[in-house]
């Protein structure tokens, strides 16, 4: 993995740096260890735990109810769908099912948390790149519609605390369905002018085309999930592969992409975007009515039988999974975060191999972590 | 001079100001923060730097990534043991006069995740704090407020006598003890010149 | 292929594995395998490679702590109680010995199935804490191993590069486990169990 080093009359040009924890374009306390000839990567060793805030362990303590605003926190862009993972757990750990109609909100909050995630990200990393304020304000203008639709839902904007095994927490009414529907007409729009302002911009890609190329086989061998794998070409995308919730019912392609790229990685983002809103109105013009919790779901004191479950479902980021093991006490004896960020650093080092200290910017950008979700 | 004798004096067009008036408005009109994310905080941070929110209203959008040219440290999510040292560090490296708005349940006491092992239970154990602003995360109207607050805080600022502010006090220290990190957790806990402990406080 | 059959072929291909499929109870039904600490790499190496299986993709490790457990049974036994025999209820309390346990979530991106569950037991948790890292064989497994090495004390034979991963270097406890007491803070908990009374 490391390259040789350079000879002795080469050695004084070697560089060492520490990029983080505290640095402006490294999404979070993230650190990386740098060795450096000239401007060229020779080694990159990241170093986390910068914002290791101890939600496995604070969650064997808690019941299975009191850790779902845990969850809220992980991936802190994306609770939604950190709820969804969770409650997907507990439900195979307990045998719940879910009514129909809270699989079609679990779809839609879901699918708006996909879209401003992609878009922030999309921001980031152009922000990143030096494109400074105009995408992420666009995005970030997006976002807030977004940001209003699950506050008017769950009662807050970020920690949206809104699912339950069984079910969602509250229902939602008609009038709000009609709002989801004109931000999700509104949003084509948007993507229309993001991509005139970016997709085929001179400067995007020269900074992104052939940097960070990441091999399909190491992306697979180094257990890379969600667009970064995409963008590598292989097709797997959890929502079609295990089609959890309803997904089985929509109709929508899984993006792929070419050469692994950076630009491989940012057009996965805006082409998933474009499916997302196709899935949101489908499931907006198909949503049920009915009962919105399961009726014997126990949120309080339950007790799942001894034993234990892994659940995963497509989050923006990658495959988020949960491991549960109970003992049958009403907490979990074991609790576990599969982590799309941190796997999906495994392979930062390889991608960033003989680029430029200012490309390394660039590739971290376009992985998409979260800190949050990186250290737990 | 008497608030009222200057109100009617400016309706006349004359502008009469003090030094320290004229200073302080420049001063709590160009506070910089420091381009400081540590959690989720962080993302309502940058949402309130975004168009709908809008800092640079207050004159604050100048987000600089040097602590060097920083003048406000908003400590923006959890603190971990980990991070502890560096955040200390990067305020003793920032110039005076300085601010800290602890941002958050977790930049306040450890929030959630107090029972955490690697959580420090507030900032305000090895840094000064000006402002709290409870939320988890708050919301970017409750950081404008802050701000606001710190404004307040700025513009109320005697630059002569014995309540002149820290920064005007030779003999005050503008660098704080940096932790370390030890075998079992952070040494010293906390730092005694800063931190008040409500316990003790209680008990007089 | 059944998780049986996986089984026995891995006992019949890799020599000298012993494998066990551990009983899930819950409604998951998600069985896993219980592989010797001997031929975990071995074994890992088979189950990636074999043309049916294709495992090509290690999602989830962890660790879990288990340690020494107190298994009260009640014993039947027949005792003269007063010149009469009797049928006596006794408790007999024996003690399981404790381990660490690291469970990998296998699963096939090339045929679309999974998860194969794989477990490994170490001897105990004191001392003899070593398993064989499969991070050659995923290489997924890198940073997870660091993290149950670095939360649990795990020690991975054979990883590239076996370090603390999020509490940082010079920190001696593991404290995930599950008999980890975190340092004393002074903690202002005190105050809310003396307050009414004061």
């Amino acid at each position: 993995m490391t390259q040789a080093l350079p000879s002795e009359a080469e050695q004084d040009q070697v560089m060492e740096i520490s990029m983080g924890p505290q640095h402006p374009s490294t999404h979070g306390v993230f650190r990386m260890d740098i060795r450096l000839d000239g401007e060229r990567v020779l080694r990159l060793k990241p170093v986390i735990g910068y914002l290791h805030r101890n939600h496995e362990k604070i969650a064997e303590a808690a019941s299975y109810l009191a850790a779902i605003p845990y969850t809220d926190r992980l991936d802190y862009l994306c609770s939604m769908t950190n709820n969804w993972g969770y409650a997907l757990a507990v439900e195979k750990l307990a045998g719940l099912t879910v009514p129909e109609r809270a699989e079609y909100i679990r779809v839609i909050v879901s699918e708006l948390t996909r879209l401003q995630n992609h878009a922030s990200v999309v921001g980031f990393l152009l922000q990143d790149m030096g494109a400074s304020g105009t995408p992420l304000m666009y995005a970030f203008r997006e976002r807030e519609k977004v940001m209003d639709l699950f506050e008017s839902l769950s009662g807050a904007r970020m920690m949206c605390n809104y699912m339950r095994f069984g079910g969602v927490r509250v229902d939602c009414s008609a009038e709000w369905l009609s709002q989801a529907a004109k931000v999700v007409a509104g949003f084509n729009g948007f993507l229309d002018e993001f991509e005139r302002l970016l997709t085929g911009n001179e400067i995007l890609m020269a900074r992104t085309q052939g940097v960070g190329v990441l091999p399909r086989e190491l992306a697979i061998n180094a257990g890379v999930t969600g667009p970064g794998l995409r963008a590598s070409g292989v097709n797997y995308d959890l929502r079609k592969v295990d089609s959890y919730g309803v997904y089985g019912r929509f109709e929508f392609r899984v993006p792929l992409g070419e050469h692994g790229d950076v630009y491989d990685r940012y057009m996965m983002r805006v082409l998933e975007m474009r499916e997302s809103l196709r899935i949101l109105e489908q499931a907006l013009r198909d949503i049920p009515s009915g009962p919105f919790m399961d009726p014997k779901a126990r949120l309080r004191g339950l007790r799942p039988k001894v034993g234990e479950a892994y659940a995963r479902i497509e989050s923006p980021k990658g495959e988020l999974g949960f491991y549960l093991i109970s003992d049958g006490s009403p907490n979990p004896y074991r609790y576990r975060v599969r982590p799309p960020s941190l796997i999906n650093l495994t392979v930062l080092e390889d991608m960033c191999l003989g680029q430029s200290i200012a490309d390394v910017v660039v590739i971290l950008g376009s992985i998409d972590i979260v800190l949050g979700e990186v250290d737990r | 001079m008497d608030q009222d004798l200057k109100t009617e004096l400016s309706k006349h067009g004359i502008f009469a100001t003090t030094f320290e008036e004229l200073y302080n408005w420049g001063r709590k009109n160009s506070v910089w923060p420091l381009t400081f994310g540590l959690a989720c905080c962080a993302i309502e941070m940058i949402a309130t730097t975004m168009a709908r929110y809008d800092l640079a209203r207050f004159g604050a959008e100048v987000f600089r990534a040097s602590p060097r040219q920083a003048d406000l440290m908003i400590v923006s999510g959890t603190v971990t043991k980990k991070m502890a040292p560096q955040v200390v560090r990067l305020y003793n490296q920032m110039p005076e006069p300085k601010y800290v708005i602890s941002m958050g349940a977790c930049a306040i006491s450890g929030g959630p995740f107090r029972d955490g092992y690697n959580v420090l239970k507030g900032i305000d154990r090895y840094i000064p704090v000006d402002v709290h602003i409870p939320g988890c995360p708050p919301r970017p109207e409750a950081l404008i407020h802050a701000f606001m607050a710190l404004q307040d805080k700025i513009s109320a600022q005697h630059l002569t006598g014995e309540s002149r502010p820290r920064h005007l006090k030779r003999d005050l220290p503008s660098e704080f003890q940096v932790p370390e990190l030890g075998e079992h957790g952070l040494e010293p806990q906390q730092n005694d010149e800063v931190f008040r402990n409500p316990l003790k406080v209680l008990q007089g | 292929m059944t998780l049986e059959e996986i089984r026995s072929r891995l006992e019949a291909f890799v020599p000298g594995c012993h494998a066990e499929i551990v009983v899930n109870g819950s409604p998951s039904a998600q069985n896993s395998l219980l592989i010797d600490r001997q031929h975990g790499l071995q074994a890992a190496m088979y189950l990636r490679d074999h043309p049916e299986l294709q495992l090509d993709f290690c999602s989830n490790v962890t660790a879990v702590d288990w340690p020494d457990r107190e298994k009260a049974e009640k014993i039947k036994t027949k005792r003269i109680v007063d010149g009469v025999e009797k049928e006596v209820e006794e408790t007999k309390k024996t003690t399981i010995p404790g381990y660490l346990e690291v469970v990998y979530h296998l699963f096939s991106i090339a045929k679309k199935e999974g998860p194969v569950v794989l477990r490994m037991h170490t001897a105990n948790r004191t001392d003899e804490v070593t398993l064989q890292s499969l991070t050659p064989v995923w290489r997924s497994a890198e940073f997870q191993e660091r993290e149950a090495f670095d939360l649990f004390g795990i020690v991975f034979e054979g990883h590239p590069d076996l370090r603390r991963i999020l509490m940082w270097e010079g920190f001696t406890d593991h404290p995930m486990r599950k008999d980890y007491v975190p340092p004393p803070d002074d903690d202002l908990e005190i105050l809310a169990v003396s307050e009414p009374g004061a």
